[in-house]
């Protein structure tokens, strides 16, 4: 009913709410300059926000299949990439990506390229494809094309293991971040997380999180955008700071010339809190090996194209055409965060360090910069820390600790920015970690919904049933993901990486030789599935538990291991078996046809 | 000479609008992926040579820039590129299809 009308009206609502949401920030400006203390502004954000994405979650809601699974397949290409963008970038882009350049430089870069350089083999080897054939899952396209529930079962189960390890840390950000802005205690503040993730799915599935998503990253942008641009105004660094740092680049290399890089003692480094670092890396130097920043960016790019709530948002577009345009789209928004993360890592550490600046405290004296507000303030909340450790009653870079996150969450208020903008930046972040958490649970939910429930266990399902199966899986999921969140075991980038890595061996080629070799079959895939999951987890388990590796391959670039064993097996195990069906072989002719009805019809 | 030419033309002639339009899909896709590996992986093999590199764009290293922008940008270009000249493909051979909102 309003349905039609509101897909024809998309540019006009998106933007009446982002006027609205300027208008917030503005009258959140007012608050703070009429005496409202920082504590309301960031609960104002942080409640605001959660409450436009559940009223948005709630008009979207669906009794039917296809508007639950894949939004009514008519979500125009520019919004899907958008809601696509917020999809992909998480938690740890909004608040570790920053920081992960600030200390690690680089070597971390790598991370960058191979997030975007994905992007190229999602347009051109899957997407478009997977779109033609109509599925609504990612198991759905396995199980159709290999046959047989073997094939399904084993798609959904490395989409499990990858997503599951990646939703966790999610649900962390989401807690990490309302347990900062409602002051709450982290065990809680998770559970709060969870609940707003699920007011933006519950009802609609993935119309729903579409809609949210797009109005998430409206959002997450703003966050990010206007403090950069902000801090390098503020410090004379250039009115557009991506293309006019250079001088602070180089400024940078020359300050780390003068400081040298000091290494502190065991003893030393004991005292400093867990999870801080120090800058002990160059800025901009080449400090990595050729193979150890290709081996990552490769992981990172084959992962991109395997992890499957990437992969289901070009499902929901109208047509194999749009599906190809709404990649590039998506990989336009991204890369309005990412260019930008990198000029927020040189303004903080310039900020920090440069002793002529009048936010520099390296050269300070210990005193003067423990007297210093906001070092008490993020001092308080474990994320900076000084110590004298030679005695000489001054602070030098060796001796000054920062938590990654802190790039992010502490700049703005370093630089001077109003506490406006530090609310604005929590309301960000928690867009970024809850439209990811919610496109990974969805993910799970729908492929253990209409895979293995409506197709392997019950076929006779009606409608409605599958969709209330979909959604108490979704709470299921939700709260297994939120109470191995609780326990905090992982970092938040850390196990980010291993999801790629875990999608990665188990399903990269599985997806691409499904469509571009014919003669992989049914038992070749099933192989590649199982034995490039395993081998990866292997090799994994192996390091951590302090195995040598070869070929300098780590803990974090293990799917090469996983994904190298998934193609031999695959191409093996299929060429000892028999060639496809003539039906199947019919199928795979007509995916490759881009105009045309889909090749499967879903009831 | 000229025989050789019309064999080819005739086998072509054969050759379903299916099968051209698939070969023509599979150089494309050729192209796209020899310009992605150039800039995700064949330059980081020189970033040394990159960062000593006098060329530098807007000023920055160009090893660091690279990582930044460059290849970056150059995907989101890539990847309009690839679905522009896909669509043309696809037009040739009679497969586009009407946008059907």
């Amino acid at each position: 009913m309003i349905k039609g009308k509101f897909i024809d009206n998309l540019p006009k609502v998106y933007g009446i709410y982002t006027g609205g949401f300027i208008v917030f920030i503005l009258m959140m400006a007012i608050g703070e300059k009429m005496g409202m203390t920082s504590k309301a502004i960031g609960i104002c954000f942080v409640a605001f926000t959660i409450a436009i994405y559940a009223i948005i979650g709630y008009l979207s809601r669906t009794m039917q299949a296809d508007a639950y699974y894949v939004a009514g397949r008519q979500v125009p290409t520019v919004f899907n990439g958008m809601a696509t963008a917020a999809d992909w970038m998480s938690g740890a882009s909004f608040v570790a990506m920053a920081g992960g350049i600030y200390f690690k430089g680089y070597g971390y870069m790598a991370l960058l390229v191979g997030w975007t350089g994905g992007y190229v083999l999602v347009a051109s080897l899957l997407a478009p494809y997977l779109r033609k054939f109509g599925c609504y899952t990612v198991p759905d396209f396995v199980g159709t094309r290999y046959g047989g529930n073997l094939a399904r079962f084993c798609a959904v189960l490395v989409l499990t293991v990858a997503s599951f390890t990646y939703v966790t840390a999610q649900i962390n950000a989401t807690g990490t971040i309302a347990s900062v802005a409602l002051d709450i205690d982290f065990k809680y503040a998770v559970y709060v997380g969870l609940i707003s993730i699920l007011l933006c799915s519950l009802l609609g599935g993935m119309r729903a999180v579409t809609w949210t998503q797009v109005a998430q990253y409206i959002v997450l942008i703003i966050a990010y955008l206007l403090p950069v641009f902000w801090i390098s105004n503020k410090l004379g660094a250039g009115f557009f700071p991506h293309v006019m740092l250079a001088d602070e680049v180089a400024r940078i290399g020359e300050l780390e010339q003068q400081f040298g890089f000091i290494k502190n003692s065991a003893a030393d480094l004991a005292t400093v809190p867990k999870g801080l670092a120090g800058i002990t890396k160059a800025h901009s130097a080449v400090n990595a090996t050729p193979w150890a920043f290709i081996s990552l960016a490769v992981c990172m790019m084959a992962g991109t194209a395997s992890l499957p709530h990437v992969m289901m948002r070009y499902f929901t577009t109208p047509s194999v055409k749009s599906a190809r345009r709404s990649v590039g789209w998506s990989l336009f928004f991204i890369f309005l965060l990412y260019s930008s993360a990198p000029m927020l890592a040189t303004l903080s550490k310039l900020s920090l360090i440069d002793p002529t600046l009048s936010t520099g405290i390296i050269g300070k004296s210990i005193a003067e910069v423990q007297a210093i507000d906001w070092y008490q303030n993020w001092n308080a909340a474990n994320l900076m820390f000084i110590s004298d450790f030679n005695g000489n009653g001054t602070l030098e870079l060796n001796e000054f600790f920062m938590g990654g996150k802190a790039v992010v969450l502490a700049t703005p208020e370093i630089a001077g920015l109003p506490y406006v903008i530090s609310g604005l930046v929590a309301a960000g972040g928690m867009a970024a970690a809850m439209s990811t958490a919610d496109g990974l649970i969805l993910a799970i939910a729908n492929a253990l919904s209409h895979d293995l429930y409506y197709k392997i266990i019950d076929p006779k399902a009606e409608t409605a049933k599958r969709l209330v199966v979909a959604r108490v899986l979704l709470v299921i999921i939700g709260f297994a993901g939120a109470t191995i969140a609780a326990l905090e075991i992982q970092g938040i980038l850390g196990s980010v990486i291993w999801a790629f890595d875990f999608a990665m061996s188990g399903l990269f080629f599985p997806l691409v030789l499904g469509v571009w070799w014919k003669r992989a079959n049914g038992p070749g895939a099933v192989a590649g599935m199982l034995l490039g999951l395993i081998s990866g987890t292997a090799y994994l388990i192996w390091v951590r538990n302090g195995g040598s590796g070869f070929l300098g391959i780590t803990q974090l670039t293990f799917g090469i291991v996983g994904a190298s064993v998934s193609l031999v097996s695959m191409v093996v195990v299929s060429l000892l078996t028999k060639e496809p069906d003539a039906a199947t072989q019919k199928m795979v002719d007509d995916t490759r046809v881009p105009a045309g009805r889909s090749v499967l019809t879903q009831k | 000479m000229v025989k050789v030419q019309a064999l080819i033309k005739e086998k072509g002639g054969n050759m379903s609008n299916k099968d051209q339009h698939w070969a023509k899909t599979k150089s494309l896709l050729m192209i796209t992926l020899a310009i992605w590996f150039v800039f995700s992986i064949g330059i980081f093999f020189f970033g040394a040579e990159m960062e000593a590199s006098s060329f530098r764009p807007l000023g920055y290293p160009l090893s660091y820039y690279m990582t930044c922008q460059g290849s970056l940008g150059i995907f989101v270009i890539l990847i309009f590129w690839f679905a522009g000249r896909q669509e043309k493909i696809d037009e040739e051979f009679g497969y586009s299809e009407r946008e059907e909102n």
